[in-house]
């Protein structure tokens, strides 16, 4: 990997020590921080180099530190480890082999906002990476770097690790402030919006793990260190969760902006068998398929909505000429609807007559009247949810509909695909018209 | 029963919040651990550390997957069934181990031994496809690493 920044010696060993990461220069920018920077400073820097967060939605970091209310209520910082969008597992990798990094990027985070106690959510079924957060936090907490008057100035925070126990809707910042806060993880009405009015009353910032993880690195190098990385607009690099049917998957650093090309052949090394794309899926489960024509498309924010999709949370999933879209699509709704919280009722009841029309389609039941039905139920769910959960959970759906139409059509009309095992025999039975 | 020690433990972690009730995720846990899986007296004991209502309690414990309404086996083994795993063939691996181990998925074995769940996705697409046991990862899976795996289970240890 050419650009490596939040990556950098990810592999070393001992990295996830406190030793190891002040090896490689950890801590530094904390250090710098209290010694040359008042919080505002940070927020500037933050401001001008972090353009779009690494998060699910992509909101500039900086701002939204800037939104946080003025009052005299505590201030709190949550960091949402909480991963689980399907196709992506960057954070994991982010706490489990640099843990520390994220710490000083929530110690920065809090200095810049004044705030002086701070969770990290990390999501449940991810033991190892908690673990590691959890001793990174103790040996931070013995070394001086968190606790009252840290490194000798007048800042102090706390950081508190809260597992998780399995809730996809927790990574849903307002679900996951109702989590943190001890009761079921529905999602709050907004407004009020966490920055106003956040965990226990008080003004919040929640940012993604891989936006804090960031932040040292931008402290320490400065913004336009940061910027000359990227696009003009998308600045920095990402790290690209690559998976599904190519022949190296796993996590990419690269800057925002490298071709989609690039990261499936030339990082990736090309496509299992080397058999053609048939569809790509840029930003995790919840953004809208791609085909094979798009391949060229920059990966940076505004290149891929112009594309028709979002960068998302960046996990980038590959699908080859043999997969049947209807069975993919019937299994990442199963998804949605095992997850919905159930608080609404459009996302509720809708994700369950999603996967049934589906599952009917998928093993040969379905009428071509259900394709329509299938929009028509995701067109009473778009919009009309309580949360974004809603919105996810008919993108596969609406984006494989407009892209692969045919393939729905041909289920219905055949009861089998129209590709991969068992689809020969289909189309000889179609070509001879049974 | 819950010990004292582990009720002690849920009050230490409830002053570290500024709401007591934030500790009832870590508490159910700490019960579990005890249990095995959620009782009515786990609920209970978290209840009296918290001051809350069993009721109370119960909505949170029934809320997340990870806090277990009934007795689990000693292996529980939740293999990933989302897309990134779909796609590397995670379907085949989960009838292989319905057949090897004589149970469904969601079904644990009569011995008490092994509890069989498909889950969404485990944030592990990279090296799909995978499972946890007991919540450990194991990953790049294929039938042979699962018999393997398997056998050396039955063996004991």
């Amino acid at each position: 990997m050419p650009e490596q920044i939040i990556t950098r010696n990810i592999d070393a060993p001992g990295l996830a020590t406190l030793d190891g990461y002040r090896r490689s220069g950890g801590y530094q920018a904390l250090e710098k921080a209290l010694k040359e920077y008042q919080p505002d400073d940070i927020v500037e820097i933050v401001k001008s180099g972090l353009r779009g967060g690494r998060g699910g939605a992509g909101f500039p970091t900086g701002l939204k530190w800037s939104f946080l209310a003025k009052n005299d209520k505590q201030r709190y910082l949550c960091c949402n480890s909480d991963e689980s969008e399907p196709g992506t597992f960057k954070d994991r990798m982010l706490m489990e082999k640099n843990p520390h990094q994220l710490v000083e990027g929530v110690l920065l985070t809090c200095y810049a906002c004044r705030i002086g106690t701070a969770f990290i959510y990390v999501r449940g079924e991810l033991g190892h990476a908690a673990r590691q957060v959890e001793r990174a936090v103790a040996d931070a907490y013995a070394a001086g770097y968190i606790g009252t008057n840290i490194l000798g100035s007048d800042f102090s925070a706390d950081i508190i690790v809260h597992r998780g126990a399995g809730a996809y809707i927790c990574g849903e910042e307002s679900a996951l402030m109702e989590s943190l806060e001890g009761r079921r993880g529905y999602p709050r009405l907004k407004p009020p919006f966490p920055a106003a009015i956040g965990l226990y009353g008080g003004p919040t910032v929640i940012n993604n793990c891989e936006t804090l993880s960031t932040v040292p690195a931008i402290v320490l190098n400065g913004a336009d260190w940061y910027a000359s990385f990227g696009t003009e607009k998308s600045k920095g690099t990402r790290v690209f969760c690559l998976s599904g049917h190519v022949k190296r998957p796993g996590n990419y650093e690269l800057p925002l902006g490298t071709p989609l090309r690039a990261l499936i052949y030339e990082y990736g090394g090309g496509i299992l068998g080397d058999k053609q794309i048939k569809a790509i899926i840029p930003g995790g489960s919840s953004t809208p398929m791609l085909k094979p024509d798009k391949l060229d498309t920059p990966l940076d924010f505004e290149s891929i909505a112009a594309a028709g999709s979002m960068l998302g949370a960046a996990g980038v999933i590959v699908m080859d000429e043999d997969t049947c879209i209807v069975a993919v699509v019937a299994r990442m709704v199963e998804f949605y609807r095992d997850e919905s919280c159930g608080k609404c009722t459009p996302c509720r009841e809708g994700t369950f007559w999603l996967v049934q029309l589906l599952e009917r389609l998928e093993h040969g039941h379905g009428k071509m009247s259900d394709v329509d039905l299938l929009l028509d139920i995701s067109d009473n769910i778009g919009g009309k949810a309580f949360c974004p959960l809603g919105d996810a959970a008919i993108t596969p759906v609406t984006s494989a509909v407009r892209l692969f139409r045919e393939e729905f059509e041909y289920h219905a009309r055949y009861g089998r695909c129209m590709v991969g095992a068992g689809a020969d025999v289909a189309r000889q039975a179609a070509l001879s018209g049974v | 029963m819950i010990s004292e020690q582990a009720k002690q433990r849920m009050r230490d972690i409830a002053a570290r919040y500024p709401a007591a009730r934030s500790a009832v995720m870590p508490s159910l846990y700490i019960a579990q651990e005890e249990e095995g899986y959620i009782t009515p007296a786990a609920l209970q004991a978290v209840a009296e550390a918290l001051n809350m209502t069993m009721d109370d309690v119960e909505s949170v414990a029934t809320f997340y997957t990870m806090y277990y309404q009934r007795p689990p086996g000693q292996k529980v083994i939740k293999v990933c069934n989302s897309i990134s795993c779909y796609l590397r063939n995670c379907d085949t691996l989960v009838e292989h181990l319905e057949q090897r181990l004589g149970i469904r998925r969601g079904e644990t074995t009569p011995d008490g031994k092994y509890t069989l769940m498909t889950v969404e996705c485990l944030a592990s697409c990279g090296t799909a496809p995978v499972m946890q046991v007991n919540n450990e990862f194991v990953e790049n899976l294929t039938a042979e690493k699962l018999d393997a795996l398997i056998d050396q289970w039955d063996k004991g240890t």
